[in-house]
């Protein structure tokens, strides 16, 4: 007995020791966590170095250099990148109190996508009707006012009937699309095209004006004033307080008398709203036009922007910048090497992966077991021990 | 065989930079009872719970029998027949005890039919009273922690190891616990039972260990110890469990509380019927079995809880008049100059943000005054301020969450924001859980104080001892409706233990 007894301990000694365990940091000073993340984002780039280099035999500098050079190579592309910049930032600031909130609103893309179809039916309608400061104030109030609509329905449902926000705002992402796919066949221009053409082309009324002899000056200014305006919001403000207490512990909210339906019908207003305002810029600043790919995933794409900054407004200009960056980088080395589109997929993923898995670090660090010396030794000394016993 | 039948050698383990055990050293012994005796936050839960294959230690050795072996998960403890009694039972609700006890098992004893017998044959043999069928939903705290010792029993422990087996128990299931377990101890069974109720360490155990702030400090004969000396051990300094306890002083009804009844979400009744009084200038003490009916009480009382009939009247000291709280807000108790202050249960979850930092959980209460859609920080501050300062918080400071703060101070913050407003009624529901000895009378004299302010003091609390303590008059519910209203000067614990329970089984009968 006692034999089966040590025999079995022994098969069941050092090997079966865990390698390693995985403990929560407490804390992590702030340079030390943007240290992780710029180490993750370079390691990210020699990884993506190499497999260009399998791919296409280029020298992995230049491959980089093609990316800068997709992002900044010419004038054109500064601005086309900033107007991206300031279209993404423009969405990932509008599902950011949602999200603070903790409503997962990931039905930007629809919100987006109708409220530059109200802009876009002011346009048609009105545009060659009205004055124009009344007209762009009738195109920006009915674009926040769609936008708004299509998020405050879920947000209704989930604060009357506590329905799965999830899904509802997913949904009505594909309830968007298909209405404004209806539009572009309704209104489309020429006929046939299946498409609504630039609208207004001739008189170009309802575009938004060019300042500085810049198309898309307006638009970045626009979006930074909103960036400033939500970080106060969001800072500063009682609402913004609400938000956080009804985000954090809604039980926490009711204790302390926050009419909690109340602020999550608010915030999805304006979560909505600025989605819309998303959607009038992208139809009256940029494209003249929509149709159901205005939107550009920017709904998602944007929901990524807005937790890796944290949900901070100037942390988010960053995150945004990085994330365009990354895309016209990768897509402009896909067509200098001549690389299947796809390509540039892979490596904005691997990026992103990089990027995402770095928190990881940041919030855990790894500690390998130094347990099993000290353990062999004694359980050497406890062997003997045995063995002696048993000789007696 | 060898005496011991566990031995732990040097284990430590550590959760980030905390220290949760430091080279801590333990033996058990064949057909004993031991006591793990430490405050709260000394570490002895993560002690058991790498005996028990939870937590792997990061340095030392544990022994069974005399031989060393690796525990990585329950299942591995259980080939060393260590079984583990967790503190927040692991049951499947909807699962008959039968059921919840093979669940899991491979081989042989996976078998519902042969496993019946067996478990007969081990309650008959330490005395359990169970009935194999029952589901654990309609099961009392005390009947699910029998199912718990049976699962182990049945996987065939040798060594049991208990965590605050008796925090939920009153003092007559209490009693019932050791008696099996002295059984047990006779048939040569190992036991733990952790522990910081320092009387029944000593009416249980053979030895005591005690842990202070995850260190190992020493194991001692319980025959050869008292009160006295355990407690010095375990604090580290001579304490006084004393409760200063004034005789209340112009008593008014503060809050009259008439026939007030409630059903939970599910449409149970939860509250049946509940009348009391609440004066100023006396502590009202709320004693019962855990799930009673104490939240529905004191949140009807905060706005917090719709109720189906009565009325809760507040009278007004300035002027003697009485408003009715029935189905208000809190905001609408505010608006109505109704000074009323709740320490909820649960500190982090509902009393305070744990994400936010000390000053901004301040201003939970007040952050709408004014008309100005920004915040004012200011105020807030000072508050922080002056509670870290005159309460001894131990933080950081005034800008660090309150998450990252230990369970004495989180409180201390909730309470101290609670009694800034100057409350005209203060609730407080189990406000010393999870707090060391030295938080706990902190928090003792807070109320006392408040009471001799003048303040109307509800305090419900599950240690029937510091109740007779503390309180003037101690209200006893059951299953939602009250079975009496006793003196905290005259009354005795078995009594009260008898009244959380009696009128419950009486129910069940009728």
């Amino acid at each position: 007995m006692a034999k089966a007894n040590t025999a079995s301990a022994k098969t069941a000694k050092a090997p079966r020791e865990p390698l390693f365990h995985i403990v929560k940091r407490s804390s992590l000073p702030f340079y030390k966590s943007w240290l992780i993340r710029i180490i993750a984002i370079a390691i990210a780039l020699v990884v993506c170095g190499i497999l260009t280099f399998i791919l296409t035999g280029e020298n992995p500098i230049s491959v980089y250099g093609t990316m800068i050079e997709g992002a900044f190579g010419t004038e054109r592309k500064i601005w086309t990148l900033l107007q991206d910049i300031a279209m993404l930032l423009c969405v990932s600031l509008a599902v950011t109190p949602a999200f603070k909130m903790r409503f997962w609103n990931i039905g930007a893309e629809g919100q987006v996508l109708v409220g530059g179809l109200a802009c876009a039916a002011c346009m048609l309608w009105l545009g060659n009707v009205l004055p124009t400061a009344v007209l762009f104030i009738v195109m920006i109030i009915a674009s926040m006012a769609a936008g708004a609509i299509w998020a405050v329905i879920p947000a209704i449902f989930k604060a009357q009937w506590n329905t799965n926000e999830t899904l509802f705002t997913l949904m009505m992402n594909y309830v968007g699309i298909q209405i404004v796919s209806y539009f572009a066949m309704a209104w489309e221009s020429p006929k046939g095209s299946g498409k609504i053409g630039i609208i207004n082309q001739s008189s170009q009324a309802g575009w938004l004006p060019t300042i500085g002899g810049q198309k898309y000056l307006l638009n970045i200014i626009i979006v930074l004033a909103i960036t400033i305006i939500m970080y106060i919001y969001l800072k500063y403000s009682k609402h913004g307080y609400e938000i956080s207490v009804v985000g954090e512990s809604e039980n926490t909210a009711r204790y302390i008398g926050i009419n909690v339906k109340k602020v999550i019908i608010r915030t999805m207003l304006l979560s909505g709203a600025i989605c819309g305002i998303a959607g009038f810029l992208l139809v009256s600043g940029t494209n003249h036009t929509i149709s159901t790919s205005t939107a550009d995933n920017r709904g998602f794409t944007a929901i990524m922007v807005s937790w890796l900054a944290k949900f901070n407004p100037l942390v988010m200009i960053l995150t945004s910048f990085l994330l365009v960056f990354m895309d016209k980088g990768a897509s402009e080395i896909a067509t200098v090497y001549r690389i299947d589109q796809a390509f540039s997929d892979i490596i904005t993923g691997i990026l992103l992966f990089f990027i995402i898995g770095c928190e990881f670090f940041i919030n855990y660090k790894i500690v390998f077991n130094t347990k099993h010396k000290k353990a062999e030794i004694a359980a050497g000394a406890a062997d003997a021990a045995s063995s002696a016993k048993e000789a007696e | 065989m060898s005496e011991a039948a566990i031995e732990l050698r040097g284990i430590t383990k550590t959760f980030g930079s905390v220290i949760a055990n430091k080279d801590v050293n333990l033996t058990v012994r064949r057909g004993e009872i031991l006591a793990i005796l430490g405050e709260n936050g000394s570490g002895k839960t993560t002690l058991m719970n790498m005996i028990s294959g939870i937590y792997y230690p990061d340095e030392g050795q544990i022994l069974i029998d005399g031989s060393e072996v690796v525990i990585r998960s329950p299942k591995d403890a259980y080939k060393y027949k260590i079984g583990m009694i967790h503190q927040h039972f692991k049951l499947v609700d909807v699962f008959t005890a039968t059921q919840n006890i093979i669940l899991g098992i491979n081989g042989d004893k996976y078998n519902v039919k042969t496993a019946s017998e067996e478990i007969k044959k081990i309650s008959d043999k330490y005395g359990f009273i169970i009935e194999p069928e029952k589901k654990i939903y309609n099961m009392s705290v005390s009947e699910k922690q029998t199912v718990e010792i049976i699962k182990a029993l049945y996987r065939g422990a040798d060594i049991l190891i208990l965590d605050e087996p008796t925090a939920v128990l009153t003092p007559q299931e209490t009693d019932k616990l050791f008696e099996v377990l002295r059984r047990m101890r006779e048939d040569g069974k190992s036991i733990i039972i952790i522990t910081h109720k320092l009387h029944e360490v000593l009416s249980i155990s053979d030895r005591v260990s005690v842990l202070r702030k995850g260190e190992y400090i020493a194991t001692v004969n319980t025959a050869e110890t008292d009160e006295t000396a355990l407690t010095e051990m375990m604090v580290g300094k001579k304490v006084s469990l004393n409760i200063e306890r004034k005789d209340p002083e112009n008593t008014a009804d503060r809050l009259i509380v008439k026939n007030i009844s409630c059903k939970n979400a599910e449409g149970r009744t939860v509250l049946d019927n509940v009348s009391f009084t609440a004066k100023s200038g006396e502590i009202l003490g709320v004693a019962g079995i855990a799930g009673s009916g104490q939240r529905e009480i004191l949140e009807a009382v905060a706005g917090l809880q719709h109720l189906e009939s009565g009325e809760i009247l507040y009278v007004n000291p300035k002027n003697d008049e009485t408003v009715n709280l029935r189905d208000k807000t809190p905001t609408q108790i505010r608006d109505l100059g109704v000074r009323l202050s709740f320490v909820p249960e649960d500190r982090l979850g509902m009393g305070l943000v744990g994400n936010m930092d000390i000053i901004d959980n301040m201003m939970l209460r007040s952050y709408k005054k004014g008309h100005s859609a920004f915040l004012d920080r200011k105020q807030p501050k000072n508050l922080a301020e002056n509670i870290i300062k005159s309460l001894e918080v131990v933080t950081p400071g005034a800008t660090t969450p309150v998450r990252r703060l230990s369970g004495g101070n989180v409180q201390k913050v909730l309470v101290g924001r609670e009694i800034a407003s100057n409350p005209k009624v203060l609730m407080a529901a189990y406000p010393v859980r999870g707090l060391d000895i030295n938080s706990s009378y902190i928090i003792y004299n807070l109320l006392s104080k408040q009471k001799e302010n003048g303040v109307a003091v509800i305090f419900v609390g599950e240690d029937l001892d510091v109740l007779i303590e503390l309180c003037d008059r101690i209200m006893v519910i059951n299953s939602g409706r009250v079975s009496g209203i006793v003196d905290g000067r005259s009354a005795d614990k078995n009594e009260i233990g008898l009244m959380m329970t009696k009128t419950q089984e009486k129910g069940r009968e009728q």
